[in-house]
């Protein structure tokens, strides 16, 4: 067993680092991932030791790595590629929307493009505009494409390592604020499927859904509602589409109170889709009807606005006690 | 905490790579400033003998090239129409590029463009006979099609747009393939490995980048293919063609980007998407463009393979703008005489691509009578099959809605799948499947 402590971002990079050497088809694309190793370094050392055509420095054009990548996956190649930041991602949307999701069912399964998108997104780390956004929902509405989002070291590690292996294109959500929380990885674990949702921590009074920087904050707020005699289970949902309803579902059927909590905005948010399918899945076993929590309505505010607008311990403990309520 | 984005730095604003760019002027009158510019249409009808954008379109220079010195290792950039077959179907001397193609070969362009045409004609029938939902024609752009397919060899790939018609013929794919996804019956369908034509992409100018990421993958393969993309004028306009000149050209892919400038993007003219002419923009993406007369079978096929064989160097792409004119609608959805003359349909039919070769064939003695006529009957034999493939064609079964979505498997998928089949089975319960 090999099993190292390691920064969510470490371990990203390790799961590239052992994609690379375990597949010569993997190639990194991306602005500044070479020399510089990435802004965030998740690439960090990569290209002196693959080299510059696996890891590859990109024009500064997002649609053009997209789209590049497309057509090296149509050729056989498995691109892994960064798009710098969340709010970069839409000079991308069209050639991920319009072409990367649908080729396999237009050519009737003929084509196929395991095509990665890496995108670290969502708040709290005092960024500029652009630079903090959560936009798992547009891309989840898309028939085509898997979306994901780690929570762990550990996560991050086998997700990333699963999702380049997938024959599918997978957006690959990293949670910046994340990054640099360390947990252990082992390296030769065998992971459970991609979609799979994880019980993080079992309770008996309440459901709290959430994904990617999230869980940190639920898992959080689970201790100090313990504090107050109240067992809250935590889910971890790992993959936003598909979503694994199943263990969902389980657990509301145990607790039969579910909270979803998410950075992105919660009007058409993700958790709009989990509180319909759970109410119609599980109408008789709720207390209370499914809430949500997340942002708000509004553009991401400037950084120094952003901890009244990401949920916070607070916000989930008040939604929490709103559903005890009924 | 983490750096940031820089934006990219303006260096250089000269290109070294291309230092004709610099010296050569352009033949484009001086502009005059944006204010003061006329209103590009309406008024130029009434006013044709004035220099306008129109007048500028009607007259590409025909004469041949006069050469220039030349440092880099890239070729020369040609900045006039190459041109090998005059309208009246003479043969020109071009200095950088000959083709001598046999007597069989021409007979085959000359097939080749007889037999796009008819398949076009016949689906623009079936489209008005509500048999087909859409049908983009290729009518006039025949010779680029097909003179650019035909440079190309076996293993080498074509990313079409969605007008491509001829090329598919050429490589070989079952028309019904493009009959069915103009009669909403598919997507596309098609295996783009089968004959190396991908499928048709109808967001203007996106399949740019899978062509130019294609050869990249083939310049990290080391094989010798080279790759072609299509696209049109209109396209030139889209962000995904100026990007994928980038990718081509910083990767040095081997990859000739092919427009064929027809003159019009649905009612808007070249004058809308460009000022300067299409080719003498690669100038500025550092790799070389050229002019060719896209109404000359043999420029096209002798352009395109010039090009198909600069771009197997190793150094980098190329750009060959095909100057034509789509004779029909852009598709059957619009109505050209709301934004067009006549006179300058008139004008373009002089320059016929398939009448063009066929003078030539007859001047120099390849074809016979007889063989122009069994021509004809293969064209209509096509034309028949046409008709019976998209009148027997069924329409799929709903059940592929939910087939191919994602290679791997998707539980959401699964479940609607399984709710739309539980629901089409009750309708057998209740003996209403009909």
């Amino acid at each position: 067993m090999v099993t190292k402590s390691l920064p969510l971002a470490k371990a990203l990079n390790e799961a590239l680092r052992a994609a690379l050497e375990s597949d010569p088809k993997v190639l990194l694309m991306g602005e500044d991932i070479g020399k510089l190793g990435g802004v965030f370094r998740v690439t960090d050392g990569l290209q002196k030791d693959f080299g510059e055509s696996r890891v590859m420095d990109s024009p500064l054009a997002e649609s053009g790595i997209v789209g590049t990548a497309i057509g090296l996956a149509l050729r056989g190649y498995r691109p892994v590629v960064e798009i710098q930041f969340d709010g970069f991602v839409f000079p991308a949307y069209d050639q991920i929307v319009t072409q990367l999701a649908k080729m396999h069912a237009r050519s009737q399964g003929k084509v196929r493009l395991p095509v990665v998108i890496r995108i670290p997104y969502g708040g709290g780390i005092g960024a500029v505009e652009h630079h903090s956004e959560s936009p798992e929902a547009l891309f989840a509405h898309v028939a085509g494409l898997k979306i994901v989002s780690p929570s762990t070291p550990s996560d991050a590690y086998w997700m990333l390592r699963q999702a380049i292996r997938s024959d599918d294109p997978v957006i690959f959500f990293e949670p910046k604020r994340r990054y640099w929380d360390k947990g252990d990885v082992d390296t030769d674990l065998d992971p459970g499927e991609l979609h799979e949702a994880r019980v993080a921590r079992e309770g008996t009074d309440l459901t709290l859904a959430a994904y990617g920087p999230m869980v940190k904050t639920c898992l959080q707020a689970a201790v100090a509602a313990e504090e107050e005699g109240r067992s809250i289970e935590v889910v971890d949902l790992r993959s936003v589409s598909p979503i694994d309803f199943d263990t969902v579902q389980a657990s509301v059927e145990k607790t039969g109170r579910l909270v979803v909590v998410h950075e992105a905005p919660v009007f058409f948010g993700s958790g709009a889709e989990i509180a319909a399918r759970i109410t119609e899945r599980c109408f008789y076993h709720l207390e209370a009807p499914v809430l949500r929590v997340g942002g708000y309505h509004a553009p991401y505010p400037p950084a120094r606005l952003e901890e009244e607008y990401l949920p916070g311990l607070d916000r989930v403990l008040d939604a929490v006690d709103r559903s005890l309520a009924y | 905490m983490w750096p940031g984005r820089c934006p990219a730095s303006s260096s250089s604003t000269s290109c070294t790579t291309t230092p004709w760019a610099a010296r050569r002027p352009s033949p484009r009158r001086p502009s005059p400033p944006r204010s003061s510019r006329p209103p590009p249409r309406r008024c130029l009808r009434s006013s044709s003998s004035r220099a306008s954008p129109r007048a500028r379109r009607k007259s590409p220079t025909y004469a041949a090239a006069p050469t220039e010195p030349n440092e880099s290792r890239r070729p020369r950039m040609t900045t006039e129409l190459v041109q090998l077959l005059t309208p009246e179907g003479r043969r020109v001397h071009h200095p950088e590029y000959a083709v001598d193609p046999s007597a069989a070969e021409l007979r085959g362009l000359h097939r080749d463009m007889v037999l796009a045409r008819r398949l076009d004609a016949e689906a623009v029938t079936l489209q008005r006979q509500g048999e087909l939902a859409l049908w983009p024609s290729l009518l006039g752009q025949e010779a680029a099609q097909i003179g650019s397919a035909r440079a190309l060899r076996p293993k080498d790939h074509a990313f079409p747009s969605y007008r491509e018609h001829g090329v598919a013929l050429v490589r070989n794919l079952d028309p019904a393939h493009l009959l069915s996804l103009f009669r909403g019956a598919s997507n596309g369908s098609w295996d783009p490995a089968e004959n190396n034509f991908h499928l048709y992409t109808l967001v203007i100018g996106s399949q740019a980048l899978h062509a130019t990421g294609y050869a990249m993958g083939v310049a990290k393969d080391g094989a010798d293919t080279a790759v072609i993309g299509y696209f049109g004028d209109g396209a030139s306009s889209q962000g995904d063609v100026a990007e994928a000149f980038t990718f081509g050209a910083v990767y040095d892919a081997p990859i000739v980007f092919f427009c064929q400038n027809n003159q019009w993007a649905i009612s808007e003219p070249t004058e809308r998407q460009m000022r300067v002419p299409l080719y003498r923009r690669a100038a500025g993406f550092g790799f070389p463009g050229v002019r060719v007369d896209g109404n000359d079978v043999l420029a096209c096929l002798a352009v395109t393979r010039a090009a198909l064989d600069h771009v197997r160097t190793g150094s980098g792409p190329m750009l060959v703008e095909a100057y034509t004119y789509r004779m029909g609608a852009h598709t059957t959805s619009d109505d050209p005489t709301k934004y067009r003359d006549e006179a300058e349909v008139e004008e373009w039919r002089a320059k016929d691509p398939i009448l063009r070769l066929r003078r030539l064939l007859e001047r120099e003695g390849h074809a016979d009578e007889d063989w122009f006529a069994a021509l004809d009957e293969e064209a209509e034999t096509l034309g028949r099959r046409v008709r019976e493939i998209v009148r027997t064609m069924p329409d799929p079964d709903p059940s592929v809605m939910f087939e191919n979505v994602y290679a791997d498997g998707h539980a959401l998928v699964d479940e609607e799948r399984a709710r739309f089949a539980a629901y089409q089975e009750s309708f057998v319960d209740a003996g209403r499947s009909n």
